[in-house]
C-alpha cells in the first residue's frame, strides 16, 4: 500500500514542456540601463520610467528577507534575463493572429483562449513570459465600463487611472521583491469596474513562464469603483527546468465604497523535481485595500507549485464596517517549502476578517502558515477569526505556525485555533478495509480537509484545485 | 450446529505473522464454513487482534508462513481493498477518526466501489440516502451520525454500533468482529448482536473475537477457540465459554 501511495503523491509534472517560440529577449543583468531599456520598449511615459526608476534606487538600498521559514542559494539578480517576449509576426488584430504555436500552449495548458471555447464565461488575459499576449471578451466588458487589459495597454489608454492607483497599495518601497518588481515589471492585468458594476462575467489572468533564464515580473492593478463587484481568478504554470526561476509579482487591489472584489488563484508553477531541483521560487506582494465603507476584499488561494512559495495576501481595512478574508490551502510535496499566510490589517471602525489556511505537507516538505492580525487603536468592535489547520502526509515532512497578534484596541474580539493532523497508515488501511484504494482515500480526506477553502472558489476552479491537488498527491503515506 | 457439509469459505492454515520484527502469531489453524459463527477468545496480547488484522490485511504486519484461502482465492496475495472487494470485512477495536469526511459519504463511496467490483448499481446521494436509513434500522442508529465526519468525536460504543454499520452496507461474505462489544451498553450490545443476527444467512459467516460470555447469549456460536501465545490452543462449542466465563484461562493447555 504504501508503493501506491508513493506512485500516487509522485505523479509528474504535466506542464513541463517549453514551447519552442522566438522571442525577443534582453541580455541577463539589470542596471539602470536595463530599465530604460524596458521603459523604452513599452514607449512608457517619463512618470513610468521614473517610478521604475525610483523602485530600484531604493531596491538597491534593501536586502532579501530572511525571516521567512525558508533555505534557498542567494539569488543572483545578476544572472537573470528582465525581459523577454513571444515576437509578434505582425501588430495583433484578433485572436485569429496568435501564433498558432501559443495556441497550442494554451490549449494544452487548458486555457479557453479563442472565444468560441470559452463556453465557460470568462475573459481571460494571457502573460506569457514577461507581456501579455490577448485579452478576450475586451469588448462584451468595455458595454458596460469594464476595462480589462494588459497593464501595457492599460498605461497607454488609462493612464490616468494606473497613474492614481500604481503603488497606492503596495508602495515601491514596501519590500526588496516589490521594490524589485516595481522597478522591472513588464506586463500584467489591469482591471477598473465602474461605479456599481456588477461585472457580468468572471475575469481571469493566466500566467506562463516560458523563457528558462527569464524572471517573471507582472503587475496587476483592480480597482473596482462604489458599490461595484469582480470575480477575478489567476492562474499559472511554468516548464521544467533544472535551474530555479523567480517570479516576483504585485498584485494591488482596492475597493472603494460598497465594492467587493474576489481574488482567487490556483498556483501551479513548476515545484521542481522530486530531488527539490530546479522550480520557481514565487515571491509575491498581494494586498488589497478596503478604502471605502462596508467593502470587502476577499483572497482564495490553491498553492500547489514552485519550489518556494513566499507570500502573504494581505488586506488592509480602512473603510468602517469592510471585511477582509483568507481562504488558502497550501500543498507541498517533496522539496517544496511554502511559507505563506496573511495580513488583516483593521483600521477602520467594526471591520472584520477572517482567516482559513489550510496547509498539507508531504515528502520531506516544509510548509508554513504565518499570519498578521493588528487591530490599531481606533479600530472598535474589530473582530478577526483565525482557523489554521495543518495536515501531514508521512513522517518526514514539516509543519509549522507563526501567528502574530497585535491589538492596540480594548474592544477587539481576536480569536485563533489551529490543529495538527496526520494521515497516517491506520486511516489509509480503515479505507482499504472498507475496498477504497489509496487515491481515493487520499482524495477523499484532503478535499474534505479543503472543503471549507474550495468551497469560496468559483465552480470550475473548485474542480480544477480538486483535481489538481489529487495530482499533486498520488502516493505519499508510509 | 452447521453440517459440517457447507462450503468451507475460510481455510487458515499454519498461519505465522510478526510485527516489528516480533512474532506473533505461531501456526493458526481455522475452517470457516458458509452459515458458522466463530468466537474467538483469549487473554490480552494473546493475539486476536493481530489475526484479524492479518486477515484483512494489514501492511504493517508480515506473514511469515502458511496461507490463507477465500473461497478458493488465496487471500495473502491480495491487498486490502481487493480483500473488502472479495467479501472480507473487519469490525475494528478501535475504529479509526476520519475528520472532514462525512459518514455518508464515506459509506457512498465504499458502496459503490464495491458495486463497481460486484456490477451492480450506483446509488447517487439521494438513493443512497434511501439505502442507509434502511440500513441504520438494523442497529438502531439515529440518521443525525450520518452527517456527522466518519467516527469523529463518536463515544466508543457509537463507533462500534457505525462498524456494524459499515457491515450492514457492505454485506461481507466474512465478517471480522474484534471486540465488537466491547464499549456497548447494555441496551447497546443487545439491538447491535441482534443486527449482526439479522445480517446472517446461510451464505455468510461471521468471526467474532470477545472477552465475555454475555455477547454469545446473543450470538450463537458454532465454535469457541481460545487463543494464546499467538496459537488456538483449544476449540470448543458454546459450552467452553461458559466454562472460561467462570475458571478463566489457566486451566487451558494445548
Ligand atoms: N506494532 C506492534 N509492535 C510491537 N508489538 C505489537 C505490535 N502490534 C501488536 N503487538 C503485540 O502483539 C501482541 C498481540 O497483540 P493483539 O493486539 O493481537 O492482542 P489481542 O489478543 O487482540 O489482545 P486484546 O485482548 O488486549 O485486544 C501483543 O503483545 C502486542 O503488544
Ligand atoms: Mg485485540
Amino acid at each position: 500500500m504504501s508503493s501506491a501511495l508513493e506512485t500516487l503523491i509522485n505523479r509528474p509534472y504535466e506542464y513541463g514542456f517549453v514551447t519552442d517560440i522566438e522571442s525577443d529577449a534582453l541580455p541577463k543583468g539589470l542596471n539602470e540601463d536595463v530599465i530604460r531599456l524596458i521603459s523604452s520598449k513599452k514607449n512608457e511615459p517619463d512618470w513610468l520610467l521614473e517610478f521604475r526608476l525610483n523602485a530600484y534606487r531604493h531596491w538597491l538600498t534593501l536586502t532579501p528577507p530572511e525571516w521567512a521559514n525558508v533555505a534557498h542559494p542567494k539569488v543572483d539578480f545578476q544572472d537573470m534575463v528582465y525581459y523577454s517576449a513571444p515576437k509578434p509576426r505582425k501588430k495583433l488584430a484578433s485572436m485569429d493572429e496568435v501564433d498558432p504555436e501559443l495556441l497550442r500552449t494554451f490549449e494544452k495548458l487548458g486555457v479557453p483562449m479563442s472565444e468560441r471555447k470559452a463556453l465557460a464565461n470568462v475573459a481571460v488575459d494571457v502573460i506569457f513570459d514577461s507581456v501579455s499576449v490577448t485579452t478576450t471578451y475586451k469588448d462584451k466588458l468595455a458595454e458596460v465600463g469594464v476595462i480589462f487589459c494588459s497593464f501595457s495597454e492599460a498605461v497607454k489608454q488609462h493612464p490616468e487611472l494606473v497613474k492614481k492607483y500604481l503603488g497606492s497599495v503596495v508602495p515601491t518601497g514596501d519590500n526588496f521583491y516589490a521594490a524589485l518588481n516595481s522597478a522591472v515589471f513588464t506586463d500584467g492585468s489591469f482591471c477598473y469596474i465602474p461605479k456599481g458594476c456588477r461585472c457580468p462575467m468572471d475575469l481571469s489572468t493566466y500566467f506562463r513562464i516560458n523563457n528558462g533564464e527569464s524572471g517573471q515580473f507582472e503587475r496587476t492593478l483592480i480597482v473596482a469603483e462604489e458599490g461595484s463587484y469582480v470575480s477575478y481568478l489567476e492562474g499559472c504554470t511554468a516548464p521544467r527546468f533544472d535551474t530555479n526561476q523567480l517570479h516576483a509579482a504585485v498584485v494591488e487591489l482596492v475597493a472603494l465604497d460598497h465594492a467587493e472584489i474576489k481574488y482567487s488563484t490556483v498556483q501551479n508553477w513548476y515545484a521542481g523535481d522530486e530531488n527539490g531541483v530546479g522550480g520557481i521560487y514565487n515571491f509575491v506582494t498581494k494586498r488589497g485595500l478596503c478604502q471605502g465603507v462596508n467593502s470587502k476584499i476577499s483572497w482564495t488561494q490553491v498553492e500547489t507549485g514552485s519550489a518556494i512559495t513566499w507570500k502573504y495576501p494581505s488586506c488592509v481595512l480602512i473603510g468602517d464596517n469592510s471585511i477582509g478574508e483568507f481562504y488558502s490551502v497550501a500543498l507541498t510535496n517533496h522539496h517544496q517549502q511554502a511559507d505563506t499566510g496573511t495580513k488583516m490589517i483593521h483600521i477602520g471602525k467594526n471591520t472584520r476578517s477572517r482567516i482559513v489556511s489550510k496547509g498539507i505537507s508531504a515528502g520531506q516538505s516544509n510548509n508554513s502558515y504565518r499570519g498578521l492580525v493588528k487591530v490599531s487603536a481606533k479600530a472598535d468592535d474589530a473582530r478577526n477569526y483565525s482557523q489554521c489547520d495543518s495536515m501531514l502526509i508521512g513522517a518526514t515532512c514539516g509543519a509549522n505556525t507563526f501567528p502574530y497578534i497585535e491589538v492596540h484596541n480594548s474592544t477587539a474580539k481576536v480569536e485563533h485555533e489551529a490543529s495538527t493532523s496526520r494521515i497516517g497508515e491506520d486511516q489509509m488501511f480503515y479505507f482499504a478495509s472498507r475496498g477504497i484504494g489509496a487515491e481515493e482515500a487520499v482524495s477523499m480526506i484532503i478535499n474534505g480537509f479543503c472543503k471549507e477553502v474550495f468551497n469560496h472558489l468559483p465552480m470550475e476552479f473548485a474542480v480544477e484545485a480538486t483535481q489538481l491537488l489529487g495530482l499533486k498527491l498520488e502516493g505519499s503515506v508510509g | 450446529m452447521i453440517s459440517s457439509s457447507s462450503k468451507v469459505i475460510l481455510e487458515v492454515r499454519n498461519l505465522s505473522a510478526s510485527v516489528a520484527g516480533v512474532d506473533i502469531l505461531k501456526g493458526i489453524n481455522l475452517t470457516v464454513r458458509a452459515g458458522e459463527v466463530h468466537a474467538i477468545m483469549g487473554p490480552n496480547g494473546s493475539g486476536k487482534s493481530t489475526l484479524s488484522k492479518v486477515l484483512a490485511g494489514h501492511p504493517s504486519y508480515t506473514v511469515t508462513g502458511g496461507d490463507v484461502m477465500f473461497q478458493g482465492k488465496n487471500l495473502l496475495e491480495l491487498p486490502p481493498e481487493e480483500r473488502a472487494h472479495a467479501g472480507v470485512f473487519l469490525a475494528f477495536q478501535y475504529p479509526i477518526e476520519i475528520p472532514g469526511v462525512s459518514n455518508s459519504a464515506f459509506l457512498r463511496l465504499a458502496y459503490n466501489t464495491l458495486q463497481a467490483r460486484r456490477g451492480g448499481e450506483d446509488l447517487d446521494p439521494l438513493e443512497f440516502n434511501d439505502y442507509i436509513r434502511e440500513k441504520s434500522k438494523i442497529v438502531e442508529m439515529d440518521p443525525s451520525f450520518l452527517d456527522r465526519n466518519v467516527n469523529e468525536g463518536f463515544s466508543g460504543g457509537e463507533k462500534k454500533r457505525n462498524e456494524i454499520l459499515q457491515m450492514a452496507v457492505l454485506d461481507p461474505t466474512l465478517a471480522i468482529l474484534d471486540e465488537t462489544d466491547s464499549g456497548l451498553d447494555i441496551d447497546a450490545l443487545r439491538i447491535v448482536a441482534n443486527g449482526v443476527n439479522k445480517l446472517m444467512t446461510t451464505n455468510n459467516a461471521v468471526i467474532m473475537v470477545t472477552h465475555y460470555q454475555r455477547l454469545l447469549n446473543y450470538i450463537a456460536p458454532d465454535f469457541v477457540h481460545v487463543m494464546r501465545g499467538g496459537q488456538i490452543i483449544k476449540t470448543g462449542d458454546k459450552a467452553l465459554a461458559l466454562e472460561l466465563e467462570t475458571r478463566g484461562y489457566d486451566w487451558v493447555h494445548a
